[in-house]
C-alpha cells in the first residue's frame, strides 16, 4: 500500500489533470466563439442583415433571405414537431408503463438517433419526389420530423417528474384522468415542456442536413413555401466552400447572427429554469 | 405508474360516501359523459406516440425499399469490396464504414479522457456553484452547429494542424505508417479532432449525470475507510463502468451520424489507406455529397443502401448506450423526486 | 414568477411560428402580391457566376419573371431535370443516350456560353505562368508524377527551379460536368486514363490528392494549400488571382487560357455540331485553340408543361443568347459564335407547350 504522502499527491495531481481538463473544454468553447464573433463582426452590418444577396462583384449583398427563410423554416418545423411530440410524450407518460409503450419509447429513441441526413433523404423520396419540386414545406417536415422524438422525451421526463400526490389529488377529487392530466399535470409541467420545446428548436435551427435535399436554397427573398427556400445554415455552408473573399466573410457574418440566436436560447432557457425546484 | 384510477368511469361509486363535495360541474359533466374522455384522450395522445415510432420505422423501411437494386446485384460484397465507380457502376461500401468508423474512433480516443476528466471535475471536486455553470458552459459546445464546426475546421483548425501541429507529428511518429505521407490539413485525423470537440459535450453531459446517480454511500463509505478523494473517485466510477460505457457509445452514436463538419474536413476521397493524415470519406459525407447528383438508379440506390447500413449501426449503437446509461441511472435522481 | 416568464416566452415563440409558418402558407397559394412567374433551376457551378448575373439583369427587365439557380453540380442538374423537381437544368456535361431515355420528355440541349477548364496550382517558389504536356498532366491525375519536380513537368518549363515536394492533387467530390470536360480531355490524350477510368461527370478516380465540392471548393483548396494542383473553369482562377498553365494542344502549341483560345476552339465545333448540339470541343484543332474548352449548356424539356412557365423560360432563353452574351466578356466566358447561336435559336424556336411553339420568332 503506498504511502499516505503518495496517495494524497496522487490525489492533488489528479484534481488537477480534471481541473485542467474542464478548462480545456470551456476554453475550446470561448475559443471558437471568439474566432466566429471576430470574423463575423467584420462583415456584420445593417445593410448585411436586410439586403438580398446580389451577384459577385456587385455592393450590398446580405443575407435577409436566409435570415427569414431560416425563421420560417423552424416554423415550419416547430408547428409540426412540437403537437405531435408533446401529445405523444403525453402518452408515453400516461400509458406507457407497458410493453407496448417500452417499443415505443424505443423506436421513438432510435428516431432521435437517427442521422439528419437519412431524415432529408426520406422526405426527398416521400415528398420533393413525388410532388415534383423542391419546397421549404418539405424543409419544414424533415425538421420537425427530427424534433418529434426530442419534444416527446422531453415532456414524458418532465410530466413524470410532476409529483404523484398532485395526480392522485386531482383523481381523489372525481375528476376523469384526461382532466387530471390535461389541467393538473401538463399545467404543473408546462414550463418544463416549454424549455423541452425551446432546446429542441435551437437544436434544429443549426440543421443542415436535412435542407440539403428538401428546402434546397433560394438566392432571393421570399415567403412561399412551396417552392425552395434560404436558410442560414444552407448559406453558411454553400459560402464557406466558395473562392471568393467576400462570401467567405458573408459567411461568417451569417455564422454569428446563427450562433448567436442559438446561444441566446440556450441561455434564456437556462436563466428562466434556473431555480426551478424540479430541475434534473 | 400504475396508479389506481379512482376517476375513471366509477364515479358514482364516489358521490354517496362525500356528500360535501364542491365539484357541483365536474358532478354533472361525470354523469354526462362518463365513458368517452379517457379512452378518447388515450387514443388521440397513443396516435401522435404510435406516429413517431412509426416514422422511425417508416424511414428504415423505405431506405430499405429502395436499395433493392444495389443488394441484388452486389449482395453482401457490398460491405467487404472497396470501390466506388459510377461510371462502370461497381459500387461497395467498405471505404466509408473504414472513414466513418476511423474518424470516430479518434474523436472517442480524445474526447473520453477529456470528457471524464471534466465529469471528475464537475461532480468529485468542484463545489456545485462552480459545476453548474461549467456543466453548462460544456453543453454550449453541442449547441454550436455542425456546419459552423465544418468552417472552422476549414478555415482555423486546418491550416494550424497543416502548418503546425502534423509536421511535428510526422518529424516524431514518421516511421509509423500512420503518420506518413502528405498531409495537407483535410483529411482523417482532422476530421477525428472536429468530432472529438462536438461529441465531448454529449459524454461529459451523459457521464455527469450518470456520476451524479451513484449513491453517496458509496463515496461516503469509502472514505470513512481513510481513502483520498480520488481514491474515493475510483470507487465511484468503478459503480458508474456501465453508465460511463453508455455515455461513450451515445457519443459514438453521435459521431457517426455527424455530417457537415465532417464533410467539410475529410477530404472526399473514397479510399482507404494507412496514413491518417489522407483524406478519407463517411457515409453521412458521400451522400451529402453525391445524392443530389446520383443520375443513375444503382447509383442512387447504392448512396441509400449506405444510408440504410448507417442507420443500423446507429441504432444498434443508440440500444446498447441506453440500456447501459438506464441501468445506473434508473430510480435514481430520475421521476419521482418530489 | 419565472414560471409565467418562461410561458409568456414560449407562448410568443409559438404564436410567433405559428404566424409565420401561415404567412408562408399564405403566400404560397396565392402566388404572392403580384402574379411573379417563378422559375427554378440548378445544376453546373461553372457558369454560375454568370448565371446569377443573368437573372438578377433580366429580373431588372423582366420583373414578373424570377429565376433562381442553385449551384449543386452538373450530376445535380441532369438528376433534378430528369426528375422534374426543377424547371430548367445546367449542364455542361451533355447528357448520354441512357439519360436522355431515362427523362420522361425530351430534353433540349441550350449552349449558353464556352468556358475555359484551367489547371491551376499553389507553388510559392515559382513566380512564372507553368507550361504543361498533356503527358505531365495526365501523369500526374494518374497519380504517376508525384512530385513538382518531375522530369515531366521541369522538361516543358527550363529554367523554372521546381522544389521537392509532393503535389497535391485537387480534384471534385460530387458529379462535375467541369469533370466531365476534364475526363473527356484526359481520354483523349491519355489511353491509359481512358482504359482505366473513362469519361464522367462522377468517375472513380485514381487514389490520388483530395476532392471539394463544386468549382468553389476545388478553387478554395488549391488556395488555402501550398504545392496544390486543380483543375477549375477560368473565372474561379481569375477571382481568386490563383495562376494557371498554359496547356499543350494538338498542333504542338502550348496555349495559355483566355476568350481567344476557347473561341477559337468553339469554331471549328459549329459546322460539325449534330441536331441535338451535344459536342465535345476538347483538344479541338487549331493552333490557337486551348485544348480543355467546353460548351456549357441549359437543359430543358421540349414541351413545356405550364404556359407561363413557359413563356418566361422562352423569353429569358431568347434574351440570354442574345442580350445576355453582351455579359459573358467581363465575367471571362466567352460568347457563342454565331452559327452556334443561330442554331441555339432553333431549339428555343422548337419549345411547345401543348403543340404550339412558345416563341413565335
Amino acid at each position: 500500500m503506498p504511502s499516505l504522502g503518495r496517495r494524497k499527491l496522487l490525489n492533488n495531481t489528479m484534481t488537477v489533470l480534471t481541473g485542467l481538463c474542464a478548462l480545456f473544454a470551456v476554453a475550446s468553447l470561448f475559443f471558437i466563439l471568439g474566432y466566429i464573433f471576430w470574423g463575423g463582426l467584420r462583415g456584420l452590418s445593417l445593410g448585411f442583415l436586410v439586403n438580398s444577396p446580389k451577384p459577385i462583384g456587385e455592393p450590398n449583398s446580405g443575407i435577409a433571405n436566409a435570415i427569414v427563410g431560416s425563421a420560417i423554416l423552424i416554423a415550419l418545423g416547430s408547428a409540426i414537431g412540437m403537437p405531435v411530440g408533446i401529445l405523444g410524450g403525453i402518452y408515453l407518460s400516461e400509458f406507457g408503463s407497458n410493453k407496448f409503450g417500452l417499443l415505443l419509447r424505443f423506436l421513438i429513441d432510435t428516431l432521435t438517433g437517427a442521422p439528419s441526413i437519412l431524415v432529408g433523404v426520406f422526405v426527398w423520396t416521400v415528398m420533393v419526389h413525388p410532388m415534383g419540386y423542391f419546397s421549404a414545406l418539405s424543409g419544414g417536415v424533415a425538421l420537425g420530423i427530427m424534433m418529434m422524438p426530442i419534444v416527446a422525451r422531453t415532456t414524458e421526463e418532465m410530466i413524470r417528474l410532476v409529483p404523484h400526490s398532485l395526480r392522485e389529488a386531482g383523481l381523489a377529487l372525481g375528476a376523469p384522468r384526461w382532466r387530471v392530466t390535461l389541467g393538473v399535470v401538463l399545467r404543473t409541467a408546462a414550463s418544463g415542456v416549454a424549455t423541452g420545446a425551446m432546446l429542441a428548436i435551437a437544436r434544429i435551427a443549426g440543421e443542415t442536413a436535412p435542407l440539403l435535399f428538401t428546402a434546397l436554397g433560394l438566392n432571393y427573398l421570399s415567403t412561399n413555401v412551396f417552392q425552395p427556400m434560404a436558410s442560414l445554415t444552407y448559406q453558411i455552408y454553400y459560402y464557406a466552400q466558395s473562392p471568393y473573399e467576400e462570401w467567405h466573410d458573408m459567411a461568417w457574418a451569417a455564422t454569428l447572427v446563427l450562433v448567436t440566436m442559438i446561444l441566446a436560447l440556450n441561455i434564456a432557457v437556462r436563466l428562466l429554469t434556473r431555480n426551478r425546484h424540479q430541475q434534473a | 405508474m400504475g396508479q389506481p384510477l379512482a376517476g375513471e368511469g366509477s364515479a358514482p361509486s364516489l358521490t354517496p360516501n362525500q356528500p360535501h363535495l364542491p365539484l357541483g360541474r365536474a358532478r354533472s359533466s361525470l354523469r354526462a359523459r362518463p365513458r368517452i374522455g379517457d379512452p378518447l384522450f388515450k387514443w388521440s395522445t397513443g396516435f401522435f406516440a404510435v406516429l413517431i415510432a412509426g416514422l422511425a420505422v417508416l424511414i428504415m423501411v423505405e431506405m430499405a425499399i429502395n436499395s433493392k437494386l444495389p443488394f441484388a446485384k452486389f449482395g453482401f460484397g457490398f460491405l467487404s469490396r472497396s470501390v466506388w465507380d459510377p461510371v462502370k457502376e461497381q459500387f461497395a461500401a467498405l471505404p466509408f464504414i473504414y472513414g466513418t468508423a476511423v474518424s470516430s474512433v479518434i474523436a472517442l480516443l480524445i474526447s473520453v479522457p477529456v470528457s471524464l476528466g471534466v465529469a471528475i471535475f464537475l461532480v468529485e471536486k468542484a463545489p456545485r456553484k462552480l459545476s453548474n455553470p461549467i456543466l453548462f458552459l460544456v453543453q454550449l459546445l453541442a449547441a454550436i452547429p455542425s456546419v459552423v464546426y465544418g468552417l472552422w475546421g476549414i478555415f482555423v483548425l486546418a491550416p494550424t494542424l497543416r502548418n503546425h501541429v502534423y509536421p511535428a507529428l510526422q518529424s516524431t511518429f514518421g516511421f509509423l505508417p500512420l503518420f506518413q505521407g502528405n498531409q495537407n490539413g483535410l483529411g482523417l485525423l482532422t476530421a477525428g479532432l472536429i468530432l472529438s470537440i462536438m461529441v465531448l459535450p454529449i459524454i461529459t453531459a451523459v457521464t455527469t449525470d450518470v456520476l451524479r446517480a451513484v449513491p453517496g454511500t458509496q463515496r461516503e463509505a469509502s472514505l470513512a475507510l481513510g481513502s483520498t478523494k480520488w481514491e474515493a473517485t475510483l470507487i465511484v466510477l468503478q459503480n458508474a463502468r456501465s453508465g460511463i460505457s453508455g455515455a461513450i457509445i451515445l457519443g459514438l452514436g453521435r459521431a457517426i451520424g455527424e455530417t457537415m463538419a465532417v464533410t467539410m474536413v475529410i477530404g472526399n476521397r473514397s479510399q482507404i489507406s494507412a496514413s491518417l493524415f489522407d483524406p478519407s470519406y463517411s457515409i453521412a459525407s458521400v451522400i451529402a455529397n453525391e445524392f443530389t447528383e446520383a443520375t443513375s438508379e444503382i447509383y442512387l440506390q447504392s448512396l441509400i443502401e449506405l444510408g440504410l447500413i448507417l442507420f443500423f449501426v446507429t441504432f444498434i449503437i443508440n440500444m446498447l448506450a441506453r440500456l447501459l446509461v438506464w441501468s445506473v441511472t434508473r430510480g435514481e435522481g430520475r421521476g419521482g423526486h418530489a | 414568477m419565472k414560471n409565467n416568464y418562461l410561458r409568456v416566452t414560449a407562448t410568443v415563440l409559438i404564436v410567433g411560428a405559428l404566424s409565420l409558418a401561415l404567412i408562408g402558407c399564405g403566400s404560397g397559394s396565392t402566388g404572392g402580391a403580384n402574379s411573379e412567374v417563378k422559375l427554378q433551376g440548378a445544376g453546373a457551378t461553372f457558369p454560375n457566376p454568370l448565371y446569377q448575373k443573368w437573372f438578377s439583369e433580366y429580373n431588372k427587365i423582366t420583373p414578373s419573371a424570377k429565376f433562381d439557380y442553385q449551384s449543386i453540380g452538373s450530376g445535380g442538374g441532369i438528376k433534378q431535370i430528369t426528375a422534374k423537381t426543377v424547371d430548367f437544368g445546367g449542364s455542361d456535361a451533355p447528357m448520354k443516350d441512357e439519360e436522355l431515355k431515362a427523362a420522361p420528355g425530351e430534353i433540349l440541349h441550350i449552349p449558353t456560353v464556352l468556358g475555359a477548364v484551367v489547371v491551376t496550382y499553389n507553388l510559392p517558389s515559382v513566380t512564372t505562368d507553368l507550361k504543361l504536356t498533356p503527358d505531365a498532366i495526365a501523369g500526374i491525375y494518374l497519380g504517376k508524377i508525384t512530385k513538382w519536380n518531375d522530369a515531366a513537368i521541369a522538361s516543358s518549363n527550363p529554367g523554372v527551379s521546381f522544389p521537392d515536394t509532393a503535389i497535391n492533387v485537387v480534384r471534385r467530390s460530387d458529379g462535375s460536368g467541369t469533370s466531365y470536360v476534364w475526363t473527356d480531355y484526359l481520354s483523349k490524350v491519355s489511353a491509359e486514363w481512358k482504359e482505366k477510368i473513362g469519361v464522367g461527370a462522377m468517375v472513380n478516380w485514381p487514389a490520388i490528392g483530395t476532392a471539394a465540392k463544386g468549382n468553389e471548393g476545388v478553387t478554395g483548396q488549391v488556395k488555402q494549400t501550398p504545392n496544390s494542383l486543380g483543375y477549375v473553369e477560368l473565372i474561379y482562377a481569375e477571382q481568386n488571382k490563383l495562376p494557371y498553365a498554359s496547356v499543350k494542344n494538338s498542333s504542338g502549341e502550348f496555349v495559355k487560357p483566355s476568350l481567344e483560345s476557347v473561341t477559337a476552339a468553339a469554331a471549328g465545333a459549329a459546322g460539325q455540331m449534330p441536331d441535338d448540339l451535344r459536342v465535345s470541343i476538347t483538344n479541338a484543332s487549331g493552333k490557337d485553340a486551348y485544348p480543355v474548352s467546353s460548351f456549357t449548356y441549359f437543359l430543358v424539356y421540349k414541351n413545356q408543361d405550364d404556359q407561363a412557365k413557359g413563356a418566361a423560360l422562352v423569353n429569358f432563353l431568347w434574351w440570354a443568347i442574345h442580350d445576355g452574351e453582351q455579359m459573358t466578356k467581363p465575367l471571362l466566358y466567352a460568347p457563342l459564335p454565331a452559327e452556334v447561336a443561330a442554331k441555339a435559336e432553333q431549339k428555343i424556336k422548337s419549345i411547345t407547350y401543348q403543340g404550339k411553339p412558345l416563341r413565335a420568332s
